[in-house]
C-alpha cells in the first residue's frame, strides 16, 4: 500500500503539465537527461566523422589540398561569429530563467541570424572552393571535409530552426510546462554545436597537413 | 501517511532544485568576459597560422591547449555543467570518451594493417 501510495505521483505526471514540475526516480528532469544522453551520442557521430577526415586529410591532387584551399581570416571570422552566438544564447537562457521574455525572445532571435551569418559564410566557402574545382568527389580529402562540415552546417540549420521555432512559441505562450527549461534544452544543443566547431576549427583548418 | 512524507520530500528537494537552478544563471557580465577571454583564445590560435615552421611544436602545443581549454569553458560554463547534477557529466562524457576511443581505434587499425 505504502509503495503504491509512493508511485502515485509518477503516474499523475500528466497532472503536473501546467507547473512542468515532474516527478521522476532520480529527482532530475527526464528532457534535460535526454538531451544530455542525445548529445553524447552525438560525440560519437562527429568523432567518427573528425576521424575519418583525419585519415583521408593527405589524399589529394598537388594544387587542392587543404594548403592552398583554406581561407584562414575567412573562417576565424565565421568562428568568432559562433562563438558570439553562444553568448547570446546563454543570455536568453538566463533571460527565460528570470521569466523575462522580451529579453528571451531578442537574445534567442539574434542567435539566430548569428547561426544563418556562419551558415550563409559556410555556402560562401563551399561555393568557392567547387569554383576552385573542389568538387565532393574530387578526392578522398574533399569527400571527407564536405561530409565533416556539411554535416555540422546542417546541424547549425537545424538549430536555427529550433531557435526559431522557440521564439515563436514563447511569443503565442505555446510552450507546455517550463518555459525556461525548453529555452535551456534549445541552449544545450546550441553550446553542443559551438563546441563541435572549436574542435573542427582546430583540427581540420588550422593544424597544417 | 506516507503520501504526505513522500509529497513534503519532493516538494523541497524541488525547492531546492529550483534554488540551485537559479544560482547557476549568472551575470551578463561574467558571460561577456567568458566570450572575451574564448575570443582570445580563437585570436591567438588563428595566429599560429602564419608561425614559422621552425615553431611547429610550440604551435601544436598551443592549439591543442587552446582547443581543449575553450571545449571545457564552453561546457563547464555556458552549458552550466560545472553546476548541474553529476549524473549529466558522466552521461556525456562517457560519450565524448567512447569517441576518442573510436577514434584512436580508427587510427590503430590503419596504422596496423596499412600495406
Amino acid at each position: 500500500m505504502a509503495d503504491l501510495a509512493v508511485h502515485t505521483p509518477d503516474t499523475g505526471d500528466h497532472g503536473h503539465d501546467d507547473h512542468g514540475a515532474h516527478h521522476t526516480s532520480t529527482g532530475l528532469s527526464n528532457n534535460k537527461m535526454a538531451m544530455w544522453m542525445f548529445l553524447g551520442s552525438e560525440c560519437l557521430l562527429f568523432g567518427g566523422l573528425i576521424s575519418t577526415y583525419m585519415l583521408y586529410r593527405g589524399r589529394h591532387s598537388e594544387n587542392l589540398g587543404p594548403d592552398q584551399i583554406y581561407d584562414i581570416p575567412f573562417t576565424s571570422v565565421s568562428s568568432f561569429v559562433l562563438l558570439m552566438s553562444s553568448l547570446t544564447m546563454v543570455l536568453a537562457v538566463s533571460a527565460a530563467a528570470q521569466d523575462d521574455d522580451r529579453n528571451t525572445n531578442l537574445w534567442l532571435t539574434v542567435t539566430a541570424l548569428l547561426g544563418a551569418t556562419f551558415v550563409g559564410g559556410q555556402v560562401y566557402e563551399f561555393t568557392s572552393f567547387y569554383q576552385e574545382g573542389l568538387g565532393f568527389t574530387t578526392s578522398l580529402f574533399s569527400s571527407s571535409f564536405y561530409t565533416l562540415t556539411g554535416f555540422h552546417g546542417v546541424h547549425v540549420s537545424v538549430g536555427i530552426i529550433m531557435l526559431l521555432a522557440t521564439v515563436a512559441m514563447v511569443r503565442r505562450n505555446r510552450i507546455p510546462g517550463q518555459k525556461a527549461e525548453v529555452v535551456e534544452m534549445v541552449g544545450l544543443y546550441w553550446h553542443f554545436v559551438d563546441i563541435v566547431w572549436i574542435i573542427i576549427f582546430t583540427l581540420v583548418y588550422l593544424i597544417p597537413s | 501517511m506516507s503520501t504526505t512524507t513522500e509529497h513534503v520530500e519532493h516538494a523541497e528537494a524541488e525547492t531546492h532544485g529550483h534554488h540551485d537552478e537559479h544560482s547557476t544563471h549568472k551575470s551578463t557580465s561574467y558571460y561577456v568576459k567568458v566570450t572575451l577571454i574564448l575570443a582570445a583564445f580563437t585570436a591567438l590560435e588563428t595566429t599560429t597560422y602564419w608561425w614559422p615552421k621552425s615553431a611547429h611544436t610550440l604551435a601544436m602545443v598551443t592549439l591543442f591547449s587552446m582547443m581543449a581549454l575553450k571545449f571545457i569553458m564552453v561546457v563547464s560554463l555556458f552549458m552550466h555543467l560545472k553546476f548541474d547534477n553529476k549524473i549529466f557529466s558522466w552521461l556525456f562524457y562517457s560519450g565524448l570518451i567512447l569517441a576518442v576511443l573510436v577514434y584512436c581505434a580508427f587510427l590503430a587499425c590503419f596504422q596496423f594493417f596499412s600495406s
